[in-house]
């Protein structure tokens, strides 16, 4: 369980959000500039609330009344954003270890073992050896995924992680993500602006509005306006393709 | 060609450009990526040298290293001999002296990595150490190459620090920039000749390799 209670100030944006993320699976729904990405940003520790707290299964990682800030590295958090950010001068493979790296816990071939899982469950083993350089938009983000997972994070934070892939692929990626997630007991924080992605799931949902929580719930119910539009676009895109092909019987 | 001062310039250059390296890589790190309030001070501090004369930085130094001073006293106790007009007090001189051309380009270098680079580091458990080793020095190598070759030519070059501090003394405190001024002063052209054009090919060779951008490193920046 995730639970903020957080303001922070960005020049003329004003950010406010107060809720428990409880599901193993939400996803934090809203506008581009709604504050999606900062939320993210200051529960893995990336940025400091100007006041506030944040608690990650019990334990405060955050709380500036009494200037306590865990630093990212320890927040057993990951997070993947749209940017994939691989580290350009190592390979995938050493990008995928790079977390591992101080798990004294964990032995050589375990290591081994878990970059090859990660890579696996996100479709990039072929991609072990290439250089990020020589890698597309949609095999980055692969890797970032799988760079944030294999330190085998408590909690994970993904903004809109995989808009470089198309919808097919990205639904498989998806769907054997959530089916791993769930395995390994990972609790999951997704931001998405794309309404289609929060209604696939039967996640709970945030809805963000302006930096600050609009709603919070199931899908079905935080989201209903929005799938009535979306419904009300695919009835009137049904109607015209309906009209033409009327049209061109008729001639 | 005085070779005993070309030497001891030589030396004087390298012993200053190996401690400022030692010191400007972990300074420039924590400016790049520390949050405390000093750092504005401190750039102010490093970057003092640039524009205050070296007469001026010169006679500080001597005043502060030798007898009139509790420190320049202590120091005197400690090594059996004052450090003003000896070498080593050369090299502290030369160290302070050219100490923003080793640090500028390294914070430059250190600025221009990807933030979104530095925050995945840190999300994956790595600290600061880890992200100077790691990320910043391999992503920004040739600003490293920049401030070593900048400081020893700097070093080669400087002249009222030396002269100040070192006063001019062959074998311990005489560099060519001294032997050139010496030269001058007595109508000797033809060897102030030799002395400049060797300072100005030296000069010349290390700053190719520095505007050169060899293909050895830019492919050491891409695959590591």
């Amino acid at each position: 369980m995730v639970e903020v209670d957080l303001k922070a100030r960005r020049g003329s944006f004003h950010f406010e959000v107060a809720c428990q993320f409880a599901a193993f699976w939400t996803v934090v729904f809203g506008p581009s500039g709604a504050g999606k990405s900062t939320l993210l940003r200051l529960i893995a520790g990336l940025e400091l609330p100007d006041s506030g707290r944040i608690s990650i299964h019990g334990r405060y990682m955050t709380d500036t009344e009494i200037g306590l800030r865990i630093p990212p590295g320890r927040r057993m958090t990951g997070l993947v954003a749209q940017q994939p950010a691989l580290f350009p001068h190592l390979s995938v493979a050493a990008n995928v270890a790079y977390g591992l790296a101080g798990r004294v816990d964990l032995g050589r071939q375990t290591r081994q073992q878990r970059i090859a899982a990660v890579l696996d469950l996100v479709g990039a083993t072929h991609l072990a050896d290439r250089s990020p350089k020589r890698l597309s938009g949609g095999e980055a983000q692969r890797v970032a995924l799988a760079r944030a997972l294999a330190p085998m994070p408590r909690l994970l934070l993904l903004d809109e992680p995989l808009s470089a892939l198309d919808a097919g692929s990205r639904d498989q990626v998806l769907s054997s993500l959530q089916d791993w997630l769930k395995t390994e007991s990972i609790q999951t924080i997704l931001v998405t602006h794309d309404a289609a992605d929060a209604l696939a799931t039967e996640a709970e949902v945030a809805l963000i509005a302006e930096g600050k929580l609009a709603a919070i719930g199931p899908a079905s119910e935080v989201l209903a306006s929005e799938r009535e539009r979306l419904l009300a676009r695919l009835n009137c895109g049904q109607s015209i393709q309906a009209r033409a092909v009327g049209k061109s019987k008729a001639k | 060609m005085d070779w005993q001062a070309f030497a001891l310039t030589l030396k004087l250059a390298s012993l200053t450009t190996a401690i400022l390296l030692c010191l400007a890589v972990p300074l420039a790190a924590w400016l790049v990526l520390g949050r405390s309030r000093w750092r504005a001070a401190a750039e102010a501090v490093t970057g003092l040298p640039l524009v205050l004369p070296p007469t001026v930085l010169g006679f500080y130094l001597l005043v502060l290293l030798g007898p009139l001073t509790g420190f320049g006293r202590a120091l005197t106790g400690l090594l059996g001999h004052p450090l003003a007009f000896s070498f080593a007090g050369l090299v502290v001189g030369s160290v302070i002296y050219s100490f923003p051309f080793a640090v500028q380009p390294i914070v430059a270098g250190f600025t221009s990595v990807d933030r979104s680079l530095i925050d995945a580091a840190r999300l994956l458990g790595a600290g600061k150490l880890r992200l100077l080793r790691t990320i910043l020095i391999p992503l920004a190598g040739r600003s490293l190459l920049t401030a070593a070759i900048l400081s020893f030519l700097h070093t080669m070059g400087e002249f009222g620090v030396v002269l100040m501090l070192g006063g001019d003394i062959p074998g311990a405190t005489r560099t060519l920039s001294l032997v050139l001024f010496n030269q001058v002063e007595g109508f000797d052209y033809a060897n102030a000749n030799r002395t400049a054009l060797m300072l100005l090919i030296f000069c010349v060779a290390l700053l190719t390799v520095v505007y050169a951008r060899p293909k050895s490193l830019a492919a050491g920046a891409r695959h590591g």
